[in-house]
């Protein structure tokens, strides 16, 4: 089960994710999310991963895919309040050297100037 | 609060079909049984996701989400930790083949983390694969001592 909010702060576009980014629904409902930001123009994207519980290999993937699909267009994908879970995920995969994250939401949108 | 008892061999076996809805009810039966086995709720909960990543590999790579095959799990605890088996009925692959994703010109793609993720999460992984005869992972994680 995955539930994802959309909201924008001027031109920044940030995806609150509450609950299981894995293969199947979440995987599903996420990528649908990242295709309505582009659709709407959106190039600058924070993604809140406060709520998320589990993410399997494939969610790895789709965060991978939200990441190099946002750069060949000339946009930018940051990680915001990333559970230590997921933390950890990043760091043994080595995409903690890839994604730059926060635990500030402000911080987060003010590093796109 | 009272002392787990120390759990006694146990052999479980669980047989799904080739879909993908039967991934959550595989990493469900994991985390229950590796709470048994006297795993922590964390611990538990890292052991369904290699599990799972066995099963979806199963499911999608071995048996190619043919529903006429099926997927075995098989489960054993004892006093020093849990194997699990998880066994498809596919048509096999070289494991020499798969590429590092650590790898840096693999770190951004968006698949093939798959057994890098039970390696990560558990102690012992063995994967035997050959031609025409499916595709057998082994996991194992042992029971950690508490310290005094």
């Amino acid at each position: 089960m995955i539930r994802i909010e959309h909201r924008t702060i001027g031109d920044v576009h940030l995806l609150d994710i509450e609950g299981r980014l894995t293969i199947g629904e979440g995987t599903a409902g996420f990528r649908e999310a990242i295709h309505r930001v582009i659709q709407l123009g959106g190039r600058r994207l924070v993604l809140n991963l406060a709520g998320v519980t589990h993410m399997d290999s494939s969610g790895i993937g789709e965060l991978v895919s939200a990441y190099t699909t946002m750069s060949h267009l000339g946009g930018r994908v940051k990680l915001l309040h990333v559970p230590p879970r997921i933390r950890e995920v990043l760091t043994i995969t080595k995409l903690a050297t890839v994604f730059e994250t926060f635990d500030d939401e402000a911080a987060a949108i003010g590093s796109f100037q | 609060m009272t002392e787990r008892a120390a759990p006694e061999t146990y052999s479980i076996s669980l047989s799904v079909a080739s879909g993908l809805e039967f991934v959550e009810l595989a990493e469900t039966v994991t985390a229950t049984l590796a709470r048994l086995a006297g795993f922590d709720e964390e611990t538990a909960m890292w052991i369904s996701m290699a599990v799972r990543e066995a099963v979806i590999n199963a499911i999608k790579h071995g048996n190619r989400e043919d529903r006429q095959k099926r997927v075995e799990i098989q489960y054993a605890f004892d006093h020093d930790g849990l194997s699990i088996r998880v066994t498809d009925q596919g048509s096999g692959f070289d494991l020499s083949q798969v590429p590092n994703p650590l790898d840096p010109e693999n770190l951004l793609k968006p698949t093939g983390r798959g057994i890098f993720y039970m390696k990560a999460f558990m102690d012992e992984v063995d994967i035997r694969s050959a031609p025409g005869e499916g595709t057998t992972v082994r996991l194992r994680k042992k029971i950690r001592p508490r310290s005094a």
